[in-house]
Parts: C-alpha cells; structure tokens; sequence
C-alpha cells in the first residue's frame, strides 16, 4: 500500500485562543517497501502527521462538506481517508501503529493475552483457539522472544526491552501491511536501541511491507532507512534518502536537528581538507575512509 | 566529606523478581558530578531510589552526609536528597508552574515568604522564570524537566540524583537539562549523580561508574570507561558508536588512536590518509 498526502494540514484546537497549526500544507508520498524516516524536534507535527496514516486522527468534517474547494488528498493504499466512507476498522487492521513507550499499553495478565487481543479484536468472527494460537506464536517469536519461556508470564515481571518487544507484537500479530512506529527505540539502552532497529528490518523484509518510523536518533535513521522526511514547523522541508539529506549538515543544524555521527566526522574531515563522499552509513563511511589510506600507515 | 555511601546493601523485590542486589559497595564524594552506566536491569534506578529511603535495604547501610538513613529521619534526609525522574509527564503536581515548584517547600513547612524566595531562586536556576505563571500542561518536554529539577531545588538539596531524566526528551530539551544541571553542580555545589545511557552526557562528568546485576563492576573518568570497550561489551553495553568506528577502522589497518569526539577522531584520520 502507498500512503499519498498532499496539501493536508490540522489545527488543534481550532477557533479558540491556543489553535496550533500542527500541520501546514503537508505533502508526502511513501512508497509501498520503503524504510522510511521522519524527524524533526518536538512539536514540529511529527506525531500529528502518523496519526492520520491510520485514521487516528481525522480530517475535519468541514473538508466534506463543501464550504470551499478543498484540494486535500490523503490516501493508504485503497483507502481514501478524505471520504466520508472510509471503513477504518479495515484500515487500522492494515496500518499497525506502535505508539511512544508501548510497553505502557500492557494491561493483560499474561503476554499470550496481551498479543491475542489485538488478533481477537480484528477478526471478523470469533477465532478457533489453535488459529489464534497459531498467529500469536508467531507474532512472539518474529520479535524475538522464545514463545515457550513467556506466554504465560506476566508482561511486567519482563524487562524494559522485552516489554516493548511483547507491544511490538500485540500490532503486528494482524499482518499489518504498513507498521508505523512513534520513537520505537526510546528510553532503551544502547544495546536495546540496536535490536529494536535490527527487529524493524526484520519485520520490513518477513512480515509487514512498509515501515514508517519517527525517530531522534540520526544515526539510527542513516542506518536504516530509504528515505527521510524533515518536518519543521508544521512543514515539510526535505524528502530525501538519508545519503543526499546530511550531505547538508549545516542546515539541520540550524533547524536544530542533530546528524548522525558519520556526518560529524565528513565534516570535520573536510575542514581539515579530506573529502570523504559516502552514503552516511558507518559501513560506508569505512570503506571510503580506508580506501583514502596513506603508503605510510 | 561522603555525600552517600552504601555498605554492603542488599536489596531485592521480592523472591520472583530475577533481580538481585547483594553487596553494594560504593560512595560520592560532596562536590561530585558523578554518571551511572547500566543496561536497562542493572540496578540504576534501584540505586536511585535506596538513596532517598523509597526503597528500603534488606541489608546494609546507607549514609547521607554522613548520616545513616534510618525509618525516623528519613523526611530530613529528604530534603538534601533530590530526585528527578524520567517521565516529565508523571512528575507534576499543579497545573500551574509556580504551584508545582513550591509544593516541595510547602510540604516541609517553610515559611510564605521563604517559599517565594525558594520559586525565584529555583525557576532562574533552570532559566524558566519567564514561565512561573504558565500551565505546565503546554510546555514542552525539556521545560516540564527543568520545573521538575525547580521543584526540587526549592528545598535546597545537597545532592541531586537524575534518573534518565533525558531519556523521553529531544536533543534540544536533553541539552538545557544537562547544562542546567552542569551549571548547578559547578555554580551551587550540589552533589550530582546522572544516570544515563547517552555518552555525551556521561562524558560532562568527573567520574563515572558502570552497573551490572546490582554491583558496581567499574569506576574510571569517562573517558578511561568508554575506552575500555571490550569490558563494556561483557556488561550488556554497547560500545559507543565512535568507539566502534575506530575499532573497525583499525581492523582495516588504519593505525588511528581510540577517541571519543570527532575532532580528536578526525586528526587521527588525516594522519593516515594521503
């Protein structure tokens, strides 16, 4: 499925003295396979702007009705999300989203019941116990857990990064074509932080098609993703793999945005007269600096 | 002087819980600004929470100031021990600033006028006097952290105790607390122990100390930690990313130094290349 939004824009509490524009004549394409990143500091309209993806939040009724021509187009896959018929529970059932610190959506006793309400929830009759069975193991092992050790488990005697893996799987364990994650590796350690990225790719190539994520971290995002989108304000300054977006260093910077440590180092290579050309990952960035060796080391 | 010493505190949460902590040997020295390292588990927030008596050891002992912390002073040791926590969203009390930041100080009986002195003090601390009548609700993530640490400094604690209290903020916002905090430790001598999983913060420190299963199993200056890469591998710890690259670059057979800013790493590297 393709996400395609153009011209939409949303204001919280509108016509009252705090309307915000969080978003302004946003327009974005996500094409079906990509690994695609949005960053941006806090209230640049990030959030705002996945949370339409599924519906979450809604496009205002007055687009509908007329008042004035309206040019806003927002679409995922089938779905037309500016009509008034949209069937949102099918949508949702397609579009898994992963909100910041998922671990704090647990509330069942165990973690099979955990993962197995969103599969009940979606299902269109009541599932047969080895179907329902069937599907949560495999949602607990593609996250990494050993289904054996923690179906019975309470999801809170587990540790933080467990934790988030069992709220992983409770969205995915529908199939979800496109899985859109809020800050997913946030308030993890190191460590933890690499395997929620690894855990992402994982799912990109065996389980869902599409990831979206929003995310701080600029090394993680070079890394990993195809594409990435800069919100500022509300806006959307640039679409851009990864390689050609921190090719302009300075200009995030005044954005107030960080790049990734690769980045840092190309540049404080070039002030010291050292070009180094590459796409920003740190495997890349190796090789291109190894290549650069001197006879004398 | 000791601004905190354990002494062989034992602590666990219950018979289920995998968690143990058996011999806690540690102490901070008054003037300290002191980083805690530890994967997620390791007994970090544990350590955090022993010091102002929210948690109560099985075994051992724990001193602040020089005073073991008992069940009867424990409200009087509450007052030099601050403690900031991760979530800015969980932490405030009122809904307006100034409330929030005196309800500290009118828990423990300070006079009116006092209380007024404390909210001006503590909000110029932070650099927020400008929104001592704001609502908290509308203040962005690194805001509502600096009115968490006012709340906290309106009761002139000695020692300040961070607890990931970046961990759910952006660059920006992790930015003002950490200079906030800085500026506290070197301006008013307050005692500071950080507990992070970021680098740049634990660097900004004069000591920094690693956790695994409830013990301290390392004690250098930053700079001595991250360089000890394999060790930290052992403790559940990533190797900091330009750790890593200069590793692997020296696996290709570049000789360059370990460094851990990118300047240092970049003279490295220009004395190689052609």
């Amino acid at each position: 499925m393709r996400i395609v939004a153009e011209h939409l824009s949303c204001i919280y509490n509108a016509k009252s003295p705090f309307a915000v524009k969080a978003l302004d004549d946003v327009s974005l394409t996500v094409e079906e396979g990509e690994f695609f990143g949005i960053i941006g500091h806090t209230g640049s309209g990030k959030s705002t702007f996945v949370q339409h993806l599924n519906g979450l939040l809604r496009l205002p009724s007055s687009l509908k009705r007329g008042k004035k021509k309206d040019d806003t187009v927002l679409t995922v896959g089938e779905f037309d999300l500016t009509s008034k018929k949209t069937d949102f529970r099918a949508l949702r059932k397609r579009v898994g989203m992963v909100f910041q610190y998922p671990e704090n959506q647990l509330f069942a006793e165990t973690v099979f019941d955990d993962v197995a309400f969103g599969y009940k929830n979606f299902a269109e009759k009541k599932p047969e116990q080895g179907e329902l069975e069937t599907a949560v193991r495999e949602a607990i092992e593609v996250v990494g857990l050993d289904y054996g050790a923690v179906k019975d488990a309470s999801p809170f005697d587990l540790s933080g990064g467990q934790k988030r893996r069992v709220a992983i799987a409770g969205v995915i364990v529908t199939k979800p074509e496109i899985l859109v994650l809020d800050e997913p590796a946030a308030g993890l350690d190191p460590l933890g932080k690499r395997e929620v990225m690894s855990l992402l790719h994982k799912l990109r190539e065996s389980w869902c098609k599409t990831v979206v994520v929003v995310s701080h971290d600029m090394d993680e995002i070079a890394e990993n993703c195809t594409r990435v989108a800069v919100f500022t304000e509300g806006k959307v300054k640039y679409v851009l793999p990864p390689a050609e977006l921190f090719k302009r260093t300075e200009e995030l910077t005044e954005l107030g945005l960080d790049v990734p440590l690769t980045a840092k180092l190309v540049l404080a290579l070039k002030k010291r007269g050292v070009t180094i050309d590459c796409d920003y990952t740190q495997e890349d960035f190796i090789r291109k600096v190894l290549a650069r060796r001197g006879e004398k080391c | 002087m000791k601004a905190l010493e354990y002494r062989d505190v034992a602590f666990s949460y219950g018979e289920e819980s995998a968690f143990r902590m058996e011999h806690l040997n540690f102490s901070v020295e008054e003037g300290e600004f002191l980083a805690v390292l530890g994967h997620n588990g390791s007994g970090k927030s544990t350590l955090a929470r022993l010091a102002n008596g929210l948690l109560t050891p099985d075994g051992g002992e724990i001193s602040v100031f020089g005073t073991p912390l008992t069940e009867k002073n424990l409200f009087e040791i509450r007052k030099q021990v601050g403690v900031v926590f991760q979530n800015p969203d969980s932490q405030a009390v009122a809904s307006i600033v100034e409330d929030d930041v005196a309800f500290g100080a009118e828990n423990v009986g300070l006079a009116r006028e006092e209380i007024g002195k404390r909210i001006d003090f503590a909000l110029r601390a932070v650099g927020m006097e400008e929104y001592r009548t704001a609502t908290i609700s509308r203040l962005s993530g690194g805001q509502k952290q600096r009115v968490a640490i006012a709340g906290v400094l309106a009761l002139k604690p000695k020692l300040m105790i961070l607890d990931e209290s970046t961990a759910m903020l952006d660059p920006r916002g992790r930015r003002e607390i950490v200079e906030v905090v800085k500026r506290l430790n070197e301006e008013e001598g307050i005692t500071v122990l950080l507990i992070t999983h970021f680098m740049e913060e634990a660097l900004l420190c004069s000591r920094a100390v690693v956790m695994n299963r409830g013990e301290i199993v390392m004690q250098d200056t930053p700079e001595g930690i991250f360089k000890r890469g394999e060790e930290l591998i052992t403790y559940n710890l990533a190797l900091p990313r330009i750790g890593e690259i200069c590793k692997k670059l020296r696996a290709g057979g570049m000789d360059v130094r370990d460094a851990l800013d990118v300047n240092t790493l970049a003279e490295e590297i220009c004395k190689c290349v052609s």
